[in-house]
């Protein structure tokens, strides 16, 4: 049974691989290596939190030739940026232009960040006060042992082994 | 006597992460209540289209691959663009309407079948109707990506200008028709 499903899951994963890469032929490895950086900054619209070099959409799969053609077309990296966010908007792309619809974007981690960081500086600051407390004064101190032989009296001689 | 009253937090604090858990869970109740609804898709990207020139395309003819559907011969004209496939089945539930739209209503409707099989997009005519007058046949999303759509159905308003006018993602219906794109047909 075990076998079975390994047999099954490898040509699950076989068939995936199958049909994401296609091969494309370059004239140059700088065409290359601008489509393999390309494919990864372009968003797919269908699994929204892949690019298109991860999804295996057919609308990834055309994208990807899209991107191919354009590249054979000589567009640079701005221009197949700018194609496809003249038809799909920004979205489509990993790193957004900075304008106000995208300040939350960019400068939102930054922010959680110093928040975050601010909250747990105060936090820890609190720590070390309640620490210092601890310290007892001379007469606080007197007080607790009177406290602690007051319950070791009042406890049962048995009781210790239980 | 004082640390020991600090160190004892507030109602209010002790209850503050059920009061921030209860709010977000009925933040995520209304927002999940509005997708339900139809009011709400986070999945939907606003088009880049409306108020601009139509992107031209030129594609077979799924009736008649030797022949082609060009979008400019439709200038002049307002019209719908309707993007489907067999394979999609808001496709099928929004044909009853597309059919009344062509037929009762007069409504230009140009179809582009998008990553179908012909003998499958042409059993689904056979079966339900051609509201279409012309079908564009776009197997490789040439004018889907032109277009920049991205699921089907999608359905696109231009004007005798060729401007487009309105878009909506999803099925076309009663509701929807009124709501976006009766007016530019009176």
């Amino acid at each position: 049974m075990k076998s079975v499903i390994a047999v099954i899951f490898l040509f699950m994963t076989a068939n995936s691989f199958a049909s994401t890469i296609e091969t494309f032929k370059f004239e140059n490895a700088e065409q290359e290596a601008l489509y393999q950086s390309l494919i990864v900054e372009l968003r797919c619209l269908v699994c929204q939190n892949q690019s298109i070099a991860d999804s295996n959409a057919e609308l990834a799969q055309d994208m990807r030739r899209k991107t191919y053609e354009l590249i054979m077309a000589g567009k640079s990296e701005r221009e197949i940026m700018d194609f496809m966010a003249e038809r799909y908007g920004d979205f489509m792309l990993y790193r957004p232009p900075m304008e106000p619809m995208t300040w939350a974007l960019w400068f939102g981690p930054v922010i959680v960040l110093v928040v975050g960081f601010v909250f747990a500086m105060r936090l820890i600051r609190r720590q070390e006060k309640t620490a210092v407390t601890e310290d007892l004064s001379g007469h606080d101190l007197e007080r607790l042992k009177e406290l602690q032989s007051e319950t070791a009296a009042s406890k049962q001689p048995g009781e210790k082994k239980s | 006597m004082n640390t020991t009253v600090n160190n004892k937090p507030s109602l209010l604090r002790r209850l503050a992460p059920l009061i921030i858990f209860a709010a977000i869970a009925a933040l995520f109740m209304y927002m999940l209540n509005r997708m339900n609804q139809g009011e709400y898709n986070p999945r939907s990207v606003p088009t880049e289209f409306i108020g601009k020139p139509a992107p031209v395309f030129s594609l077979p003819n799924l009736l008649d691959m030797e022949s082609k559907v060009n979008s400019s011969d439709l200038l002049g004209k307002v019209w719908l663009l309707n993007v489907w496939g067999s394979w999609c089945v808001e496709c099928w539930r929004e044909h009853e309407f597309l059919l009344e739209l062509s037929r009762y209503r007069g409504v230009t409707i140009v179809g582009i079948n998008w990553r179908d099989e012909v003998a499958d997009a042409m059993n689904m005519l056979q079966r339900s109707g051609n509201p279409f007058t012309h079908i564009a046949y776009d197997p490789q999303s040439e004018a889907v990506i032109e277009w920049g759509v991205y699921g089907a159905p999608e359905t696109f308003l231009i004007d005798e200008n060729g401007i487009v006018r309105e878009k909506h993602a999803g099925a076309m219906n009663e509701q929807v028709w009124q709501a976006k794109f009766a007016s530019y047909f009176r």
